[in-house]
C-alpha cells in the first residue's frame, strides 16, 4: 500500500509538471515575446491555450500537498520546516501569478493589461525555479527528519538547486512552445505555429545542455541520486534521452504529429527517473518512504480519493481539454465599448435585430 | 539611556523573532482573507444558475444578461479564492510544521476529499464560464451544475478538518504520542462536524446572496431601477434571506453542541469566569484581569436558559476557572471571543430582522419592500453578513485557544522553529492587501464597461448564433416587479 501510494505521489508530481510546467512555460514565452505590439500575436495565442485550463492544472499542486501531508506527513514537517524560504515565495508567486493572470482578462487598458501581464509572467519565471530549487535540495538529502531544520539557505542556494531550478524553467519553457504550436495550428495561425516551433527547438537544446551539465553537478553534489540515476533508473534515463533527441529532430523537420507526444514522454521520463533514482527514499537518505508513511487507515483513504478521482475527476478533466481543445471555450474577455457615450438601448443594438425568434433559444433543450 | 535602548532593541528583536504570534497572525489574517472569497465561490454558481434556468426556460434577455455577468465576475473570484486557498496549504506545513508531522495522517484525510470536489469545481468552472458562444443552451446548464455540488462538498470537507481540531477523534496513538492507527471516517465524521459544516454551507448562501443585493441595491438607490438591477438583486437576496432563519437555527444548536462539548469555550463566549447557574446573556461588556465582568448589558438568566431551555435558568454553566489557568485562553482572547460572539449574534438578528421585512412584504403585498430605508439597509448587508461571517470564526479559532487540537496540543507546541516568519506575515500583508484592493478595482471596473456596452456585445452573444427574444415578455416583466 505504501508502494501504491508514493506511485500516486509521483503521478500527481509528473501532472503538475506536464500539465502546471506548460502553464508556466507559456508564462516564459509571454515574458520574453516583446513589446505589447510585437508581442500581442503570441500572447493571444498563449492566453487562448492556457485561459480556460490552468486553474485546473494548478490543482495538481494542492493534491501533492495532500498526498504528503496525509500519507508521508514527516516528510511534509521536515520540508516545509527546512525549505521555508523557496516555499513561501513560490506561495506568492502562486498568488500574484493567478491573480494577474486573471485580472488580466478582465481589464481593458494596455497600460494594465501590461502590468498584469508583467506580473503574470514574472512570476511565471519565479515559482518553477523555486519548485526545482526545491527538488534539489531534497533530492541532494539537504532536508533532515526529527523536527530539526536543515541550513535554511544552502537547502535551496546550492548547486543542484540552482541546476534544478533553471531546468524546471527551461523544461517548463520547452515543453509549453511544444503544445502551443499545436494551439497555432488550431487557430490556423500558420506563422504563429512556426514562431513557437523555432522557440520549442531552441529551448530543446538548452535543456539538453542544462541536463548535460547537471550529470557534472549530481556527480559532485549528490553521490545517491547520481547512482540511482546511472543503476535503477537508467532505462528510464535513456528512454528520456531518447524521446529527447527524437522529439527534437521531428520538431527541427517542421514538427511533425509524433513530436508533441515525444517531448511529453521526455520530459515525463526525466520526473519518473527522480523519482526511480531516490527510492526507497523519499528525503534521501533520511527517510524511507515506509518510515514516514501514515497509518493503513490513512492510506486506505487517500487511494480510495485516487480510485474517486479517477471516476469522478477525469472524465471532466478529459471533457475540459476535449472541448479546449475543439476550441468550444472561446476566450472569454471583457469588451470595451469605444464611445463611453453611446449608452445602447437594446433596440437599436444591431446585434440583437439579427435576433429571429425566441423559439431558438428554447429548441436545444428539448 | 543607553541601557534601557538596549532592553529596547533586545524586546524588539525577541518580539521580532518569536514566531508564535507572527505565525498566528499570518494564519489568521490568510484565511480571514481567503474566507471572504468562500461564499462568492460556494452560492454564486447557484445564483447564476437560477438566473440561467430562467433565461433558458423563460427566454429572459435580462436573466441571460445577469448569468453570463455574474459567471465573468465569478471567473475573477474563483481565481483569486483558489490562489490565497493555495497559501494555505502551503501555509500549514510553514507554520506548523510540528502539528502536520504529528497529526497529518488524521487532519489531512478531509483534506483529500476537498481536493476532490475542488478539482471537480476548478473544471466545471472553467467549462461553464468559457463555454457560453459555443455550447448549446441546456447542456451548458448542466456543466454548471457540478459547480454548486462540488462547492458545497468542497467546504464540508474543509471544515471537516477544522472540525476535527474542535472535537478531535478517530486515532490511536501510542506511548510516544505517535499516530499508529487512523480511522478516516471517524475523523472526516466527527463529533463537531455536522453542525459545523451546515452553520458554514449555510453561511456560505447568507453571505453570498447579501454580498450580491447589496451590489444591486446600491445601484438602484443610485436610480438604476431597470429590470436587469431588480433582478439581480431579487435573485440574490430571496437566497439570502431563505438562508438567515435557517442559520439562526443551526446556530443555536451549535451553541449547545459548544456548551456540551468545549464548556471552556463556551464560557469565553458567554463571559462566564466562574462556575454558577442562572448566568446572564451580557451584551458587551468585558472580563477585567482580576477575572470580573464589567461593563454591558446583562439579561439575568438568558445564557443559562439557552444553554438548557428544559432546565430553564438553574442551567449550570461551567467558568473559565474550571481548567488550569494554562489551559485557559488569556482575558484578552476572552475579550475577543465575546466581542466577535456579540457581533455575529447581534449583527445576524438584524440580517434576519430585515429578511423578515423582505419577507413579510412578498407575502402580504406580492413585492419586494418600497421603502429606501430597505434599500439603504440592504445596501449594508454584504458588509455586515461578512462581519459575522469573520466573527463566527474568531470565535471558534481564538475560543479554542490554547490549544491547536482540543485537549490535545497547544499552539506553541506545533508552531514552527523558524524566526522569519514576521518577514513572511508582512510579505503577506503587502501582497493580499494589493490584491484585494485590485480585485475590487478590477471588478468594478468589469460593471462599468458592462453597464456602457447596454446589451450584449457581437463579440459576447451567449448561444450563438441561436438568437435571443429583443424585448423580455410582459407577463414575465410583471412577476419580477
Ligand atoms: C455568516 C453568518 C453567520 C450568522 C448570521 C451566524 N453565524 Fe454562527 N458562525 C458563523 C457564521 C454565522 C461562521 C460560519 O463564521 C462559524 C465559524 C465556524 C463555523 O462553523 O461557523 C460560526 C460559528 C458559530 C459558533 C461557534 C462554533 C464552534 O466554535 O464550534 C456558534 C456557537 C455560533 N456560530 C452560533 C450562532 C448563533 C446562535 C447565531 C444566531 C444568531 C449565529 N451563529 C449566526
Ligand atoms: C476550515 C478550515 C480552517 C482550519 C483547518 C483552520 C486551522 C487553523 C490553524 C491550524 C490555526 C493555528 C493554530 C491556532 O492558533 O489555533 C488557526 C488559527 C486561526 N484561525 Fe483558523 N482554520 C480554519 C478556518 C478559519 C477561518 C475561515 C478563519 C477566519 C475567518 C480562521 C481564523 C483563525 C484565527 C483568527 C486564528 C488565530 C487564533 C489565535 O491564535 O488566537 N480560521 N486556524
Ligand atoms: C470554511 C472554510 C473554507 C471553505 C468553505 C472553503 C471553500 C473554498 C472554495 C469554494 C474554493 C474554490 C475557490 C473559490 O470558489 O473561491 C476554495 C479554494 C481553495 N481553498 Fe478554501 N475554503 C475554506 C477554507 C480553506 C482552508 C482552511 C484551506 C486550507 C487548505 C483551503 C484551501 C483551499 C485551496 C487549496 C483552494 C484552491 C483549490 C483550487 O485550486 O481550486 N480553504 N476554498
Amino acid at each position: 500500500m505504501i508502494a501504491a501510494v508514493a506511485v500516486v505521489l509521483l503521478a500527481a508530481v509528473l501532472a503538475y509538471a506536464l500539465f502546471g510546467g506548460a502553464d508556466f512555460g507559456a508564462g516564459f514565452w509571454d515574458l520574453t515575446a516583446g513589446g505589447p505590439q510585437r508581442g500581442a500575436r503570441p500572447r493571444a495565442v498563449i492566453e487562448h491555450s492556457i485561459g480556460p485550463v490552468w486553474e485546473a492544472n494548478h490543482v495538481w499542486l494542492i493534491f501533492i500537498f495532500v498526498i504528503l501531508w496525509t500519507s508521508f506527513p514527516q516528510a511534509y514537517a521536515s520540508i516545509t520546516l527546512t525549505l521555508f524560504v523557496p516555499l513561501m515565495i513560490a506561495a506568492l508567486g502562486i498568488v500574484l501569478r493567478g491573480a494577474s493572470f486573471a485580472f488580466r482578462k478582465a481589464v481593458v487598458t494596455t497600460r494594465n493589461r501590461r502590468l498584469f501581464g508583467a506580473g503574470f509572467a514574472a512570476s511565471s519565471v519565479l515559482v518553477p525555479y523555486c519548485m526545482g530549487a526545491i527538488v534539489g535540495g531534497i533530492a541532494t538529502g539537504r532536508v533532515p527528519t526529527g523536527g530539526r531544520a536543515g541550513d535554511p539557505v544552502d537547502s535551496w542556494i546550492n548547486p543542484t538547486s540552482t541546476v534544478g531550478g533553471v531546468l524546471a524553467v527551461a523544461a517548463a519553457a520547452y515543453l509549453s512552445a511544444v503544445y502551443l504550436v499545436w494551439d497555432a495550428r488550431g487557430l490556423d495561425q500558420t506563422d504563429m505555429a512556426e514562431y513557437f516551433r523555432r522557440r520549442a527547438v531552441a529551448s530543446a537544446v538548452v535543456v539538453a545542455v542544462i541536463a548535460a551539465a547537471g550529470a557534472f553537478v549530481l556527480r559532485a553534489d549528490a553521490d545517491y541520486l547520481f547512482d540511482g540515476l546511472i543503476s535503477r533508473a537508467l532505462p528510464v534515463v535513456i528512454l528520456s534521452g531518447a524521446c529527447g533527441v527524437g522529439a527534437l529532430l521531428l520538431l527541427v523537420r517542421g514538427a511533425a504529429r509524433g513530436a508533441r507526444a515525444l517531448a511529453l514522454v521526455a520530459v515525463a521520463a526525466a520526473v519518473v527517473s527522480w523519482g526511480v533514482a531516490q527510492s526507497p527514499y523519499i528525503l534521501p537518505t533520511n527517510l524511507t518512504f515506509a518510515a514516514a508513511a501514515a497509518p493503513p487507515g490513512t492510506l486506505t483513504a487517500v487511494l480510495a480519493v485516487v480510485v474517486l478521482a479517477a471516476v469522478i475527476v477525469l472524465p471532466g478533466f478529459v471533457l475540459l481539454y476535449v472541448l479546449d481543445r475543439r476550441g468550444l471555450l472561446p476566450e472569454e474577455g471583457v469588451d470595451d465599448v469605444a464611445d463611453p457615450d453611446v449608452d445602447r438601448a437594446p433596440d437599436n443594438d444591431p446585434h440583437l435585430h439579427a435576433a429571429t425568434t425566441r423559439d431558438s433559444i428554447e429548441e436545444p433543450g428539448r | 539611556m543607553v541601557e534601557v535602548i538596549a532592553t529596547f532593541g533586545e524586546t524588539a528583536v525577541l518580539a521580532a523573532v518569536d514566531p508564535v504570534p507572527w505565525a498566528r497572525a499570518q494564519m489568521a489574517f490568510t484565511l480571514m482573507f481567503h474566507i471572504i472569497l468562500v461564499p462568492l465561490g460556494v452560492s454564486w454558481a447557484f445564483m447564476t444558475l437560477i438566473a440561467n434556468y430562467r433565461a433558458v426556460k423563460h427566454s429572459d434577455r435580462d436573466a441571460l444578461m445577469l448569468a453570463q455577468r455574474w459567471s465573468k465576475y465569478m471567473a475573477v473570484t474563483f481565481a483569486v479564492g483558489a490562489v490565497t486557498g493555495t497559501v494555505l496549504s502551503f501555509e500549514f506545513g510553514l507554520l506548523w510544521p510540528r502539528f502536520m508531522g504529528q497529526w497529518g495522517a488524521a487532519f489531512g484525510v478531509p483534506f483529500a476529499f476537498e481536493g476532490l470536489f475542488f478539482f471537480t469545481e476548478a473544471i466545471f468552472v472553467a467549462i461553464y464560464i468559457f463555454g457560453w458562444r459555443r455550447l448549446r443552451p441546456w447542456p451548458h446548464f448542466w456543466t454548471g451544475v457540478p459547480v454548486v455540488l462540488a462547492g458545497i462538498g468542497g467546504s464540508v470537507s474543509v471544515v471537516a478538518a477544522n472540525a476535527w481540531m474542535n472535537a478531535p477523534s478517530g486515532f490511536t496513538q501510542n506511548a510516544e504520542g505517535t499516530v499508529v492507527a487512523v480511522d478516516p471516517l471517524r475523523v472526516i465524521f466527527n463529533d463537531a462536524m455536522p453542525l459545523q459544516a451546515a452553520h458554514m454551507v449555510v453561511a456560505a448562501y447568507l453571505v453570498g446572496g447579501f454580498l450580491i443585493a447589496s451590489v444591486y441595491a446600491t445601484g438602484m438607490l443610485r436610480g438604476r431601477t431597470d429590470r436587469y438591477h431588480r433582478l439581480g438583486f431579487l435573485i440574490a437576496f430571496s437566497v439570502a434571506a431563505v438562508a438567515t432563519p435557517i442559520q439562526m437555527g443551526v446556530g443555536d444548536s451549535l451553541a449547545r453542541w459548544v456548551y456540551n462539548n468545549q464548556p471552556v469555550k463556551f464560557a469565553a463566549i458567554e463571559l462566564v469566569p466562574t462556575t454558577s447557574s442562572d448566568v446572564p446573556e451580557t451584551l458587551l461588556g468585558r472580563l477585567d484581569d482580576d477575572g470580573t465582568v464589567s461593563g454591558g448589558v446583562p439579561i439575568p438568566g438568558l445564557a443559562s436558559w439557552l444553554s438548557d431551555p428544559s432546565t430553564g435558568r438553574s442551567t449550570v454553566v461551567q467558568g473559565l476557572d474550571t481548567v488550569p489557568a494554562d489551559d485557559q485562553p488569556t482575558v484578552r482572547q476572552v475579550n475577543i471571543v465575546h466581542l466577535a460572539w456579540d457581533a455575529m449574534v447581534g449583527l445576524g438578528t438584524l440580517l434576519f430582522l430585515l429578511s423578515a421585512w423582505y419577507g413579510i412584504s412578498w407575502v402580504f403585498r406580492r413585492r419586494m419592500p418600497a421603502s429606501r430605508w430597505f434599500l439603504r439597509a440592504a445596501a449594508a448587508s454584504g458588509v455586515l453578513s461578512v462581519i459575522c461571517l469573520e466573527a463566527g470564526w474568531i470565535v471558534t479559532e481564538v475560543g479554542r485557544q490554547p490549544w491547536i487540537v482540543y485537549g490535545i496540543m497547544k499552539v506553541e507546541d506545533a508552531v514552527t522553529g523558524n524566526t522569519g516568519v514576521w518577514i513572511s506575515f508582512c510579505a503577506v500583508v503587502v501582497l493580499y492587501l494589493a490584491v484585494g484592493i485590485t480585485t475590487i478595482l478590477v471588478l468594478r471596473g468589469m460593471s462599468r464597461r458592462f453597464r456602457r456596452a447596454g446589451g450584449f456585445t457581437e463579440h459576447d452573444a451567449p448561444y450563438s448564433p441561436s438568437a435571443l427574444p429583443e424585448e423580455p415578455s410582459p407577463t414575465r416583466e410583471e412577476a419580477v416587479r
